[in-house]
Formats: structure tokens, C-alpha cells, sequence
């Protein structure tokens, strides 16, 4: 007989889930995962972004055509910032995932201006780069593959810095720590995707 | 440790089930009326509107259809002129692709994957709903264009540089373009709800390989999502900067190229078609185990064949392409993998023939639909085959063998076993079961009238008619053909029309259905018909795969989770052994004004960039509001809320 | 000429009447032959498996379906191997098919029409015209394709298989006619609002008659003789006409639209839309966004008189 008159089936209790945590972290937490699934599409997105690259370089007997080799300072720049800003996100999500107020704290404040100093030099690359969107092809894929990476910081710094403000205004508690954790994990996915895309952007023309 | 019981009340066998059912329903139910829908996170309430627009769009992408086959019933036709036609086909095959036949399956997969893997609600439920009013306002956008006559015309896959500022003034191919975005950001949004609630949300003890085929099909499809789809948003979105903002990526005269689109194109197109058709061998799956009573035969080389699919979709693109003059040892190289392709699909076949034929086939309306699926998908796989020969295809390619081909597999393929699902979980969503007698006149009705629309569609192709033609001259022998398929557009069209009769009238006076009225194996059919706000009372514990078939009269099940807050358990990603106990997000109403805001800026950067600058604020703002946790922190750790 | 009936064209890649056509065709058997087996066979078992009659609750049989799953596995990946491999073959056999071009044209695709260029050594042997190819029976035939806007598809199904024009990018496409006669070739990529009447013809001569036809597309445009059809050239070189045709002979040199100069003796127009008959012909010139809505042939309003006067001239360039 069905507890409700429904055609279910009795229950039959077997064991107990009250005793396991309320949150994990890594693998082991939902936000995890949801996270490689955006890092997923948006790898698959640079890739393709980059095939273009070399699509269209492939096609034209002239590349870049007619236009100035980007200037390499801000790029430079830009990436031994980035390469520096390292250090502190291994140490933010090691004490994040300790659950430790205080130095999440401290940590996600030097993030945050990591993050603003980074993409001010940002805005410094694109002119750089020595060629308009529109001006052709080569300069439509550049400007559209700094453009997509820059998207990628500005969503990952206001990330950072909600994070702050949730931190000192004392929602430190608990599932917090595994956003900032899963944070500091999608800034190493920023760092690592720029590296492939700075040797396209900057160097791929003159090596080829 | 002592659990308080009182304050923190959990539900167990000290509750009785009544009681229990009242506390979870308070927790898990949704306001009443208007802002209740519109803050629901309830995946079967998301799912519900997705498969009403869906169906909707499937009825409105099909009445375009009749109208371009009335068109082409005879030479001359003076019925739509070219312009209307153009958008007529451009609007049938973008509605049928972007807006039903993917939509469709994600619907399936909202509804059911949460129930059939054992869970309470869907992962990352909030985004799935605003998934949903992210696809409603693509699919709005394109028809509202349609019937301003700003609609799109140049194909559902908009070739460069036809599809270019150059050749295509105007703002009816960004209409096209920006609708992609829509529905592309929408389907990528349900992929990761469909991953999270497959990998960690999945009762205790269902291991990866006591996972249901149906759940194995709609992980291996969101997978497929995550890859595919940024290559058409990429596409697209490069097509809208050289229409809007002069970028030159299409543009041949200054270093880019027309191929670059269809590559880019193709390499999701190819994908999306098995984004599809996986989902729908999974309904295959279900009702074929569950109408020959018997698992089906050999699990492990189903799961192999379906992953092998879903990688292998991925290598074909090329075969779109032949036409284009290409290297010829690469297209050699696609058309082996085109064939390849065939061996899990023609595995998969047999071993669910081999389940009918080590079962006892029960030849209710999901079969039939099932053995209509064998019939049609099988033929259109054949010519698949024929199209993957290069110099075949170079005569077939673009003409309406391919019209007809692609129909068999994606009618076959997904339609056929859309309608098997339909008549199998309808008593599922509603507690009533359709009409038997109405559904098997459904089926053969859209049988006959499929095969005489679409099997002529062969023989008028080698007879030398192109695609996407709004008429054709007097004298050339195909009139008659053409009259006979248009015939069965309208008997398709009819079958529909009793699909939805059926649905119509057997909601309200159908025989009333009980939990598991086909005495199915899976754990979906463990929950009342419909289905309460929270699923199940309580957690199953799984110990095979099938649990119905294995525990005939008591559901096993675990007692521990909260009454009083929205709390699901996550397990281990490959043993399923229990791990977390996880809050499942609240009703909100920032998915909508999430959606509205970004709707905003899509829209508005049709007509201008800096619409994606000033847009970005509102949608930040939203998102930001979404995810801010609601509730102040509470001293003790087991309380902590979103 | 044009008022008699016209012979129909053939149109079907089922009729092969070139050698790399036969070749498509030999696969498309071989295919048919093949994949209707193994259709059969998935039907026959399907069949079987929903009729069969079952002894009891025991009975499975599932040792036997293991084995023949294999066996079936076994079948498809032997069919599709002999499949790919007879592909292979046959694309081999069309790039050896006409290894020795005899003559060599130029289509160049418009939106909605086919530019034809004759390619020799000697440039005054240029000939230039449009959406009608002559050929000799047995020539092999080597044609460039290009395209002047968007992508297009030239395809002669009774010939070969299709090849894409696309902007940016050169194609070629070969031929070796067997059979003289009238065929239909088609567009048959979708490029805009008159890709259905984007069609065109081959005629297969035989080598006399090509070598006359040929000869006389090197002739000069025919001087009108009468007063109607002079007036008609009068208007032709003073109106809208002669900023987009040209006709060898007179001052019209445009190449923005076809080369009119033989227009009289094709055995259609507007791009094998319509017979080329003088009803049709002043139809055509009276209102072209009718017939065509869309293309770029714009309507230049002509009173009766001058559009007869138009229409003699035309049919004087024979």
C-alpha cells in the first residue's frame, strides 16, 4: 500500500545523510564543476579563436599585410604582471580552501589590485597592437583575440572584487570559502590561456 | 553528535510520510500565482514552458514548411515570390534547428535527468531558469523580425559573403545572427546544469555503470554542447562585427575568407545534428527497455557507442565541404571518418532490435514510434553513407537527396522518438495517460505521411533538382513528385494535429495514471505522476540499474536530509558514494531580470556597439544581485545559506 | 530559329553522359546495391525480433545475439571499408579523367547569371558570352570557375559532379562530354533571390558543328539590315542597354551584365529561364523584375514600337 494512494512504493530506510559536510571543496563541490564546464567553452572558444588565426595567416601569401608588427612593452608588461600575480592566487586559494578569514581577506584585497593594475595595461595594449579592426583581416582576428582575453580578466576582476566585499562584509563563512577557491582556480585558467594567445598575438607574424 | 531534530528537522522513519511530504512541499513549492512562475527554480515547471515553446516553434517552423511545399507542389507556382521563400526556408530550417530541435531534448533532459538520476532538483537550477527566458527571447526576436519583413533570408546557415554586409543590406541576417547568440548562450547554460546534476548529484550507489543509457545519452550530449557550440557563436559573432563594425574576418578582398565561416559553421553544424540525435537514442533506450521488459541488450557497448558518437562527430565537418574544392586527400580522409560514424549508430541499432528480440514486446504507441524511428532513422543513415563518398556527394550535394536524407535522420532520428517519449512520459508530467487508440493513428498517419513527403525528395535530387529553390521551369519531370510530397506534408501536419488533440483532451479526462502505469525500470516512475515540488521524499539508495525491476515493493532509500531548507546531497562523481550535503538554490527573480538585462544588450548591439558596453552595467548589476548570498550568516555552520 | 519547339535538356544524374559522370554512377550502383542489403537485412531482423514466438519466461537467446552482434559488426565495418575504398577509387578515376584538356573555358558565376570565356593562346581568338556552353563530343574539357560576387555551384548533372565558385578562390571542374545533345546545368549554391533561375545550358556539338559554332562566336556582331532592327540598335547603344551589355562590333563594351553579340541563335534567356522565342524576348526586356524579381536587370520603360525595335535587333545578333 503506497503512502500516498499513488501506486508509489513504501520506503525502506537504509542508511543516514545527515552526518556529511554542508560544503567541500574542489572536485568535490558543485561550483567546481560548474566552472570547468565555462572553462571548457571558453577554451574551446580561444582555440577556435586562435585556428582562425592561423587559418587566415595560411590564406594570404601576405601576413600581416602591409601593417606594423605590434610594439611589445605593454604586452610584456601585461604578462610578467600576470605571471607575478601567480603568487598570491596559489596562497588565496590555499588559505581559502583552510577557511581563514584573515588572510582570504588580506589576499583577495592584493588579488583585486593585481586584477585593476592589469587591466589598465590592457587598455594600453590595444593601441599596440598598430592596427584597426577594420582595417583588415589580421588586424580584425588581433584585435578580436586581445578583446576576447580582455573579457575574460574584466569578468574575472569584478569576480574578485564581489568576492572582496563579501569577505569584509562578513559573509566569510562556510560556502564562501569554495567561491573563492573556485576564483582563484578560473584566474589560473586567465593566466594560462594568455600565454598561448600573447605568442599568437605578438609573436606568431614575425616567426612565421 | 546528537542531531536537533526539532529545530533542524530531517526527515526519517520517526516522521510519518504525510507529515513529511506537507514539510517538503512548504520548502520545495513555489509562490502562488504570477511571481511564482516567474521566480520558479523548479526544473519540471522550467521544463514544462520549455516544451510548450518548443512545441510551439515545431508548429510554427512547420506551418512555413507547408506553405514552401504548396509553393513547390507545381512548376510556376506564383503562390510566394522569391524574397518571401527565401525567408520562408531560412525561417523553417533556423526555427527547426535552433529553436525545437535542440530546445526540445534540453526540455527532456530538465525534466527528467533529475528524476531519473534520484535527485531533488537540477544543479545550477537558477540558471537553468534563466536558460529559458534567454531561448523564449531569441526565438520571439527572430519571429517578431519575421513579421516586421525583417526576417532572415539567407539560409539557416547564412554562407559568406551572401550572408555579408556586402550582399545582404539591412538588419534581417543580424536578426539571424544575434538569435544564435541567444539560443547558443541559453544551451550552453543548460549543458552545465545537465553535467553538474549527472556527475555529483546522482543517488547514492548509482554508479557510472548503473547510470541509465536515457542519462548517459544527455551527458554525452551536454558535452557536445560545450565543445560545439562556441564555434557558432564565434561564427557568428565574427559575421556581426564585419556587418556592423567593418571587421573583414569573411571579407576575401582584404585577406579573409568566405570559407572561414562554413568551417567554423560546420564544425558546430556537424556536432549539433548528434546534439540532436543523441538525446533521442536515450528516449529509445527507455522505452525500448521498459516495452520489451528486459534491460537492454549489452549496456556496456551502448555507453561506448554513445561516447564513440559523440567524439566522432566532432572529425566529420569537412563532409558539408566537398563541394568547395578542397584538398582531395583531406576530404578522402572525411569520408572515412563519415563512414566510421556509422559503426556505433548500426551497433546501437542492433542491440536494440536484440533487446526486442530477447524480450516480450508490448506493441503500446512508444514502440510503435520506436520501430518507426528504426525504420526512417536507418534509411536516412544509409544515404548519409552515400553522401560521404566524395565524388557521390559532388552529384547529391545541395540538391533535394540531401533535402531528404537529412529528414530521415533528424525526423527519424529525433522526431519519431520525441513522439515515442511523448505518449511514454506524458502520464509522467500529468498524472493521465493519452489516448492508445488516437496514438496509434498518430503514428501511422506521420509515418505514411513522412515517407510520401520526404522518399520522392531522393529521386528528385538525382533527377537533378538544387535546394532552396522558390520554383522551378515547366518540362523538367518533377511536378509529380513534388504534388505527392507536398500531399504528405499536409498528413504530417495532421498527425501533429492529433499529437496535440491527444494531449489537449487527454490532459483533462485521460485515464488517470498511477506512479509507474508501464511498470518501467527507472527511478523517475518511483514519484507520484505528477511529480511533487520535491521529488522524492526521500534520497534513494541504488544498488543496480534498474531499480523499479529490482525492489518490487519497498524503494530503498536514505533518511538525513532537511525538511525545513532546500538541501539535495552530492556524491562522488564515478562510485555515486554519498558525499556533501548541498543547498539547492531558492526561487528568485534575478534569473528574469538577469535574462532581461542581457536580452538588452544583445539586442541593442545589433544596431550598435556600444550597446555591449552599456549593457554590460544592468547585466552586471543583475548578476551580481543573483549571486549575493540572501540571508545573513548564522553563527552555526550546518545553517549556512546561499 | 527560336520560334520551333526546343528540344528538351537532359537533366539527371541517373542518365550519365560523361565520362566522369559514368564513374559517379558506377558508385552510386555499387552504394545502392550495398546500403538496400543492408537495409534489408536491419528490417528483416526487426521483423524477426517483434514476431518471433517465445517459449517461456526463460528462454533469451542472448549467447546467440552476442555472436551475432559481432558478426553484424563485423558486416558493417566490411561494408563500409569496401565502401570507402571504392570512394577512393572512384575519386581517383575523375582526377585521371580528362588529364589532356583539348578546350579550356572560364565561368565566371554572377548573381543570377554565367559569364563563358573561351581560353586560347591567341587573344583575338577571345570569345566571351554567357549561360550557354558549347562543347565537342569525346573533347575533354577543362573549365576555371571563379565567381564576381557570392558563392555559386556549377553543376551539369548528366556530366559531373558539382564544383563551388567562390569569391577570393579559383576552382576548375573537367568534363568529357560522350553523348551530343542538350544538357541543363543549374546553381546549385544558394546565392540570393534568383538562385533558382540561375540555370544554364551545354550543348554538345559535333566536331563540325562546334568548330562552326566556335568560328562564328569569333564574328562580329551582325550589322542590322532592316530599318526596325537599326532603329533597335540605335536604341540599344542610347538607352540603359549599353551601360551594362556589350556587343562585338559597336561601341557597348560593359561586361556588367552578358555578352549580347550572338544573343539571337542561344536557345534561351535570362539565364535558361525562358525559351528564346521574340514573346519572350520582349517580355523579358519590357518588365525583367517580373520574370526575375530581384535581379539586377532593372525595368527601362520602352513603348511598344521601341521594344519591337529592340527585339529585331536582337534577333539579327545571330
Amino acid at each position: 500500500m503506497s503512502p500516498t494512494g499513488s501506486g508509489e512504493l513504501q520506503p525502506q530506510f537504509m542508511g543516514d545523510l545527515a552526518t556529511l559536510p554542508p560544503h567541500a571543496h574542489g572536485n568535490r563541490s558543485l561550483t567546481w564543476w560548474g566552472m570547468m564546464g565555462m572553462i571548457a567553452i571558453e577554451g574551446t572558444a580561444f582555440v577556435l579563436a586562435v585556428a582562425t588565426y592561423f587559418y587566415l595567416a595560411n590564406q594570404s601569401p601576405d601576413w600581416p599585410p602591409d601593417a606594423l608588427l605590434p610594439e611589445l612593452l605593454p604586452g610584456i608588461l601585461f604578462t610578467a604582471l600576470l605571471l607575478v600575480s601567480v603568487i598570491p592566487n596559489v596562497w588565496l586559494q590555499r588559505v581559502a580552501e583552510a577557511e581563514k578569514p584573515q588572510p582570504v581577506r588580506i589576499a583577495l584585497v592584493v588579488m583585486s589590485l593585481f586584477g585593476a593594475a592589469l587591466v589598465v595595461i590592457r587598455y594600453f595594449e590595444f593601441p599596440a597592437l598598430l592596427v584597426t579592426w577594420d582595417r583588415s583581416a589580421y588586424g580584425s582576428i588581433l584585435v578580436t583575440l586581445l578583446g576576447l582575453h580582455t573579457v575574460h580578466l574584466v569578468t574575472d576582476l569584478i569576480d574578485t572584487l564581489v568576492l572582496t566585499v563579501l569577505m569584509m562584509t562578513g559573509h566569510g563563512k562556510g560556502r564562501r570559502f569554495v567561491d573563492v577557491a573556485e576564483n582563484a582556480i578560473y584566474w589560473n585558467f586567465v593566466v594560462i590561456t594568455w600565454i598561448p594567445i600573447y605568442l599568437v598575438v605578438y609573436f606568431a607574424a614575425r616567426w612565421l | 553528535m546528537t542531531l536537533d531534530t526539532v529545530n533542524r528537522p530531517r526527515d526519517g522513519e520517526w516522521l510519518d510520510e504525510v507529515a513529511t511530504r506537507a514539510r517538503l512541499d512548504a520548502t520545495w513549492g513555489d509562490a502562488p500565482g504570477l511571481w511564482g512562475a516567474l521566480t520558479t527554480v523548479d526544473h519540471k515547471r522550467v521544463a514544462h514552458r520549455y516544451l510548450i515553446t518548443a512545441f510551439a516553434f515545431f508548429v510554427a517552423g512547420g506551418l512555413v514548411a507547408l506553405l514552401m511545399r504548396v509553393q513547390l507542389s507545381h512548376a510556376d507556382e506564383h503562390v510566394v515570390g522569391p524574397d518571401l521563400y527565401n525567408q520562408l526556408f531560412t525561417m523553417h530550417g533556423s526555427t527547426m534547428m535552433f529553436l525545437f530541435a535542440v530546445p526540445v531534448m534540453e526540455a527532456v533532459a530538465i525534466y527528467l535527468v533529475p528524476l531519473m538520476v534520484g535527485t531533488r532538483g537540477i544543479a545550477f537550477p537558477r540558471l537553468t531558469a534563466f536558460s529559458y527566458w534567454i531561448y523564449v527571447a531569441g526565438g520571439i526576436l527572430l519571429w517578431v523580425a519575421f513579421a516586421l519583413n525583417i526576417g532572415p533570408d539567407a539560409g539557416w546557415f547564412a554562407y559568406t559573403p551572401l550572408s555579408g554586409p556586402q550582399y545582404s543590406a539591412g538588419k534581417r541576417v543580424d536578426m539571424w545572427a544575434q538569435m544564435i547568440t541567444y539560443t547558443e548562450l541559453s544551451g550552453l547554460a543548460v549543458a552545465i546544469s545537465i553535467i553538474g546534476t549527472i556527475l555529483k548529484q546522482r543517488a547514492p550507489g548509482m554508479s557510472l555503470n548503473r547510470m541509465p543509457l536515457f542519462v548517459w545519452s544527455m551527458l554525452v550530449m551536454s558535452l557536445m554542447i560545450l565543445f560545439a557550440m562556441p564555434a557558432v557563436m564565434l561564427a557568428s559573432t565574427f559575421l556581426l562585427m564585419d556587418r556592423l563594425v567593418g571587421t573583414h574576418f569573411y571579407n576575401a578582398a582584404e585577406g579573409g575568407d568566405a570559407l572561414l565561416w562554413q568551417h567554423l559553421f560546420w564544425f558546430f553544424g556537424h556536432p549539433e545534428v548528434y546534439i540532436i540525435f543523441i538525446p533521442a537514442l536515450g528516449i529509445v533506450s527507455s522505452v525500448v527497455s521498459t516495452f520489451a521488459r528486459r534491460s537492454i541488450f549489452a549496456y556496456p557497448l551502448m555507453v561506448l557507442a554513445l561516447i564513440g558518437i559523440g567524439f566522432l562527430a566532432f572529425g566529420l565537418w569537412v563532409h558539408h565541404m566537398f563541394a568547395t574544392g578542397l584538398p582531395r586527400l583531406g576530404n578522402s580522409f572525411y569520408t572515412a571518418a563519415s563512414m566510421v560514424i556509422a559503426v556505433p549508430s548500426g551497433v546501437q541499432i542492433f542491440c536494440w532490435i536484440a533487446t526486442l528480440w530477447a524480450g516480450r514486446p508490448r506493441f503500446s504507441t512508444p514502440l510503435l514510434f520506436v520501430i518507426g524511428f528504426v525504420i526512417v532513422f536507418v534509411l536516412g543513415g544509409l544515404t548519409g553513407v552515400m553522401l560521404a563518398s566524395v565524388p557521390l556527394d559532388l552529384q547529391l550535394h545541395d540538391t533535394y537527396f540531401v533535402v531528404a536524407h537529412f529528414h530521415y535522420v533528424l525526423i527519424g532520428g529525433a522526431v519519431f522518438p520525441l513522439f515515442a517519449g511523448l505518449y511514454f512520459w506524458f502520464p509522467k508530467l500529468t498524472g493521465r495517460m493519452l489516448s492508445e487508440r488516437l496514438g496509434h493513428w498518430n503514428f501511422w498517419v506521420l509515418f505514411i505521411g513522412f515517407n510520401l513527403t520526404f522518399f520522392p525528395m531522393h529521386y528528385l535530387g538525382l533527377a537533378g533538382m538544387p535546394r532552396r529553390i522558390y520554383t522551378y521551369a515547366e518540362g523538367l519531370g518533377w511536378d509529380t513528385l513534388n504534388s505527392i510530397a507536398t500531399v504528405g506534408a499536409f498528413l504530417i501536419a495532421l498527425s501533429v494535429l492529433m499529437a496535440l488533440i491527444n494531449m489537449i483532451v487527454s490532459a483533462r479526462n485521460g485515464p488517470v495514471a498511477g506512479a509507474n502505469p508501464w511498470g518501467a525500470p527507472t527511478l523517475e516512475w518511483a514519484t507520484p505522476s505528477p511529480p511533487p515540488s520535491y521529488n522524492f521524499a526521500h534520497i534513494p539508495l541504488v544498488s543496480g540499474d534498474n531499480p523499479m525491476w529490482e525492489h518490487r515493493e519497498r524503494l530503498q532509500v536514505l533518511r538525513g536530509l532537511r525538511l525545513d531548507k532546500r538541501e539535495l546531497v552530492l556524491t562522488s562523481a564515478l562510485d555515486a558514494t554519498a558525499d556533501v550535503r548541498d543547498p539547492s538554490a531558492r526561487p528568485s527573480i534575478w534569473p528574469l531580470l538577469a535574462a532581461i538585462a542581457v536580452s538588452g544588450l544583445f539586442l541593442g548591439s545589433i544596431f550598435t556597439p556600444w550597446a555591449v558596453v552599456i549593457g554590460a552595467v544592468p547585466a552586471t548589476i543583475a548578476l551580481i544581485a543573483w549571486f549575493w548570498p540572501k540571508d545573513p550568516p548564522a553563527e552555526n555552520e550546518e545553517d549556512d545559506e546561499i | 530559329m527560336a520560334e520551333s519547339v526546343i528540344t528538351p535538356a537532359l537533366h539527371s544524374a541517373l542518365a550519365p553522359a560523361g565520362a566522369h559522370a559514368q564513374h559517379i554512377d558506377s558508385m552510386w550502383q555499387l552504394m545502392l546495391w550495398v546500403c538496400s542489403a543492408m537495409y534489408l537485412l536491419v528490417i528483416l531482423f526487426l521483423i524477426a525480433a517483434l514476431i518471433r514466438r517465445r517459449r517461456g519466461e526463460g528462454s533469451d537467446g542472448t549467447r546467440g545475439l552476442s555472436r551475432t552482434l559481432a558478426a553484424w559488426t563485423a558486416l558493417i565495418a566490411i561494408g563500409l571499408f569496401t565502401l570507402t575504398v571504392a570512394s577512393y577509387l572512384t575519386d581517383r578515376a575523375l582526377v585521371h579523367a580528362a588529364p589532356e584538356p583539348q578546350v579550356s573555358v572560364l565561368v565566371t558565376a554572377h548573381q543570377w547569371w554565367w559569364n563563358i570565356e573561351y581560353v586560347s593562346g591567341d587573344p583575338s581568338e577571345r570569345i566571351r558570352t554567357a549561360n550557354e556552353l558549347h562543347v565537342p563530343v569525346n573533347a575533354q574539357v577543362h573549365i576555371e570557375l571563379a565567381s564576381h560576387d557570392v558563392i555559386h555551384s556549377f553543376w551539369l548533372p548528366n556530366l559531373n559532379g558539382k564544383r563551388d565558385l567562390i569569391p577570393g578562390r579559383t576552382s576548375e571542374i573537367s568534363l568529357q562530354p560522350q553523348a551530343t545533345g542538350v544538357y541543363r546545368g543549374f546553381c546549385a549554391e544558394f546565392c540570393g533571390a534568383q538562385h533558382a533561375k540561375m540555370n544554364f545550358e551545354l550543348i554538345v556539338d559535333s566536331p563540325q558543328d562546334f568548330e562552326s559554332w566556335r568560328e562564328h562566336q569569333l564574328s562580329m556582331g551582325v550589322a542590322p539590315a532592316d530599318e526596325l532592327a537599326r532603329q533597335g540598335q540605335r536604341l540599344f547603344m542610347s538607352t540603359a542597354c549599353s551601360l551594362c551589355h556589350a556587343i562585338a562590333g559597336t561601341d557597348a563594351a560593359a561586361t556588367t551584365g552578358p555578352d549580347l553579340t550572338h544573343v539571337g541563335s542561344r536557345r534561351m534567356i535570362a539565364s535558361g529561364t525562358l525559351p528564346n522565342t521574340d514573346a519572350n524576348m520582349r517580355a523579358w526586356i519590357e518588365n525583367p523584375q517580373r520574370i526575375k524579381p530581384g535581379s539586377q536587370m532593372p525595368v527601362v520603360s520602352l513603348s511598344p514600337e521601341n521594344l519591337d525595335a529592340l527585339v529585331a535587333y536582337l534577333r539579327v545578333l545571330q
